[in-house]
């Protein structure tokens, strides 16, 4: 044996062991029981999740989506790190949430892509992810103000003549009439009065510093459901802010222990400020709102030193309030975000395909190598080690570069599978036409790898080109599949060129061959 | 040793001129297509919901589609056929959060009927056309550097061939998609990037004879250097396609639905990838051999 081939076997040999060992923590995490991981130590199991192949979320279900952050409202100062701020805080609501290896990535200007694998509610993950929690406390006007304000509105909206309906009772006071008291509207009456209240020029008549919020929907008051109106004073009192923890709990209303609601504890500066706001406003009403909703807004009865709060409804249970609690402690976003694009796949939807596309791959690399060895005999084996070996590269580069294995790119693999092939293909019909010119076995051998190598190497690199440029511009399905594409590739040239021409100059080597099984 | 297709002596080159009209046809039925009537683009592209649902039991489609239209649900729907007739495709071309809808409907209206969500798919109008653009930028860009690296490698005349057969291949196997109603999504765009990638890979290996041979044999005519080319390179091609055609075929057969129009896709381009390599590729580096002789004032015909 040569230097070179002793090289060449070192190079094999060690590509080989590499491969292995890089593909150990997939083989020890993908062979482990749920019971099993339960037991192993988290930190560890992490560790070991980490190393192993990841599965694409098509492969393994969960949930993706696609976030626009909405900068239209917010100042330059502020728009200028706001994405990054909604990323971290986005991450933080996560964190608390509970997903094993979530992805959360700032995509261009000003989108946030989330993917959650794994995930089994995403309904409850969306709602968490996309509540701005914008929280506030503001004042609610006193009786004598509300009533000068709806006196306006309603003499104004009598005065241009618009009218709920043709009953006469309405035509002098068409907002109060449908109120049953204080702000409370029955359900059905609820669109007429947000009709009533869109009317334009009627912004006018509140003053400046006052806001009309309404409160939750379908709420119970004397017999009826429906939905409050409150009049506030525009500036906030405090805001989240202010909040340093919160927590789920049960039992924070006296009139309906049995309710989940959030309690929180203020920052030091909010607890004073909070306990000035309050000893200023006794026997005043302070709403608390959550993102332009009043969530309640009970009467202050005294001064509150303590800073504790809480944030009651008929809504909530206890996954609600948890999931209030979690954005309420990791902050509100800087600017409200919108879905762009949702993409979930269920786990049995994720298993299912892992199942299909193991099987097609398999059917179609024992199909592929059947012919192979049938055609080729002995140096269809040797291509077959060829293939094993590029597989087992892939696989392993894979686990290496963290990529993500998804079901484009198996059919990556597949493909890979195909282009293999056809690299042994060539060589080994180079080396049977150079047989049949009547040239010796080492002369035909020798000839056949240096004569297909050009084409070989040509047709890699327009593949591999196009790979490139899918990977580089490609999104989601089309990236997965260049991205094992292109590794295939590159495991391919390494196989065909250095491996098997290894094993032919062993096997020639050895002494004179009669004939070469090919 | 086995061996099939060798020592062949067929003139392909002889039968160019039917070539030309049978590829020009389909190539002009599919651009025809593509302009008047337009693919069916997946939501990845449109925008739009695709839910996959998967009920307890096996419900008709008809019965499903009036459950949905009692509920103003406005969705293209498709059931699954084969092992999986209880699963069904609901394609929203609207925005909105359909899956609650969907639910209700089937509870109100298919008594006894439950249903699990298998998948669902919402695109926002944005982020559709981004999708699509982008596509059409990966497309347009690993054709023009596919191009560039041919248009190195190889003479003018071969350049031209090759892409010419690359855009051949690309537009039959995308007519084909269309013919057979098949949705344009971002993994078909994916398949047609791959048969691209296969064409041009069939095409190089006998340009590369085909530009071996021309050394050699000065004296023949350039019809019969190519005939030799593709003849010796002929054995080699079909292994190779057959190979590919049958790694396709298994996705085509047990890959699933996600990878069906992928794989199908794969299939046609196969086909009209080796095809296309000897009677759009070298045919027409052929007559612009040809036609460069003539202007010069040779005559190797």
């Amino acid at each position: 044996m040569s230097r070179t081939d002793q090289g060449k076997l070192l190079g094999v040999v060690l590509v080989t062991i590499a491969s292995l060992w890089l593909l150990y923590p997939s083989y020890q995490y993908y062979t482990m029981s749920p019971a099993q991981q339960q037991a192993m130590d988290p930190a560890k199991l992490g560790k070991l999740r980490k190393k192993a192949i990841h599965l694409g979320l098509d492969l393994q279900g969960g949930m993706q989506l696609l976030l626009e952050v909405d900068k239209s409202r917010l100042s330059p100062a502020e728009a200028k790190d706001a994405v990054e701020r909604a990323r971290e805080i986005i991450n933080n609501r996560i964190d608390q949430f509970g997903v094993a290896e979530p992805l959360i990535q700032i995509e261009g200007q000003d989108r946030i892509a989330v993917q959650l694998p794994g995930l089994t509610d995403p309904e409850r993950a969306k709602e968490l992810i996309g509540k701005t929690a914008l929280l506030e406390f503001k004042l609610v006007r006193s009786a004598d103000e509300q009533r000068t304000l709806y006196q306006r509105l309603d003499s104004w909206l009598a005065a241009r003549r618009i009218v709920p309906s043709t009953d006469s009772a309405l035509a002098k006071t068409p907002l109060t009439g449908l109120m049953i008291d204080n702000g409370f509207f029955r359900r059905e009456d609820v669109p007429t009065v947000q009709k009533l209240l869109a009317t334009t020029g009627i912004d006018s008549l509140v003053p400046t510093d006052t806001q009309l919020l309404w409160g939750g929907e379908d709420e119970a008051r004397s017999g009826m459901t429906g939905r409050s109106l409150y009049v506030l004073k525009k500036d906030a009192e405090l805001t989240g802010g202010s909040v340093a923890s919160a927590e789920a709990a049960v039992g924070l209303e006296n009139t309906n222990p049995g309710a989940w609601g959030v309690s929180m504890k203020m920052t030091p500066k909010g607890r004073a400020d909070f306990a000035r706001v309050t000893g200023n406003n006794v026997g005043r009403q302070l709403a608390i709102i959550l993102d332009g909703v009043v969530q309640s807004a009970p009467f202050i009865r005294d001064r509150i030193p303590s800073g504790d709060a809480s944030i009651t409804g008929g809504s909530f249970d206890v996954n609600t309030a948890k999931d209030l609690a979690i954005v309420l402690r990791a902050g509100a976003l800087p600017a409200p975000v919108k879905a762009l694009a949702e993409n979930t796949v269920g786990p049995s939807l994720g298993s299912d395909s892992i199942r299909e596309g193991l099987t097609a791959g398999v059917i179609g690399t024992v199909m592929v190598v059947a012919f192979m060895a049938i055609y080729y005999q002995l140096s269809g084996l040797v291509a077959i080690a060829a293939l094993a070996l590029n597989l087992l590269y892939l696989v392993a580069a894979m686990a290496y570069f963290g990529a993500t294995l998804t079901l484009p790119g198996i059919a990556g693999i597949v493909l890979t599978v195909g282009m293999a092939v056809d690299t042994n293909v060539l060589i080994f019909e180079r080396i049977r036409e150079e047989l049949r010119h009547g040239r010796s076995i080492h002369e035909s051998v020798r000839l056949g790898y240096d004569r297909a190598f050009r084409t070989i190497f040509d047709a890699h690199s327009t593949t591999l080109i196009s790979a490139l440029f899918l990977f580089q511009f490609g999104t989601g399905p089309i990236k997965g599949f260049a991205v094992t594409l292109s590794i295939g590739l590159l495991a391919n040239l390494f196989t065909a060129v250095v491996f098997t021409r290894m094993i032919y100059d062993y096997w020639l080597g050895r002494g004179k061959v009669e004939r070469l099984s090919i | 040793m086995l061996q099939l297709l060798i020592g062949t002596d067929i003139p392909f080159m002889r039968y160019r001129r039917f070539a030309y009209v049978f590829s020009s046809l389909i190539v002009a039925a599919a651009l025809a297509w593509f302009f008047v009537k337009g693919p069916r683009y997946g939501v990845d592209f449109t925008g739009g919901t695709l839910l996959q649902i998967r009920t307890n039991q096996v419900v008709h489609a008809d019965q499903m589609r009036n459950a949905l239209e009692a509920e103003g649900i406005q969705a293209e729907l498709q059931q699954m056929t084969g092992d999986n007739p209880n699963e069904y495709l609901l394609r929203f071309r609207t925005q909105g959060d359909p899956v609650r809808q969907v639910q209700d409907a089937i509870s109100k209206h298919l008594s006894g009927v439950t249903m699990e969500l298998r998948g669902n798919q919402t695109v926002g109008p944005k982020v559709g056309s981004d999708l699509r653009q982008k596509a059409i930028m990966a497309i347009l860009t690993s054709l023009g550097a596919i191009l560039v690296y041919v248009g190195i490698r190889y003479e003018f005349k071969f350049a031209l061939g090759g892409v010419a057969a690359l855009f051949h291949d690309v537009l039959v196997t995308l007519g084909f998609l269309m013919f057979t109603g098949r949705e344009v999504s971002l993994t078909v765009v994916a398949a047609l990037l791959t048969i691209a990638g296969y064409s041009i890979n069939d095409t190089i290996v006998v340009f590369d004879r085909i530009r071996e041979r021309a050394k050699a044999l000065r004296k023949e005519r350039h019809s019969r250097v190519m005939d030799i080319a593709v003849n010796e390179t002929l054995s080699r091609t079909v292994i190779t396609a057959f190979t590919v055609f049958l790694a396709a075929l298994a996705l085509f057969l047990w890959g699933g639905d996600v990878l069906r129009d992928f794989s199908f896709a794969m299939l046609v381009g196969v086909v009209f990838g080796t095809y296309s390599s000897v009677y759009v590729a070298s045919a027409m580096a052929l007559d612009i051999w040809i036609a460069i002789d003539r202007r010069k004032g040779v005559s190797a015909e």
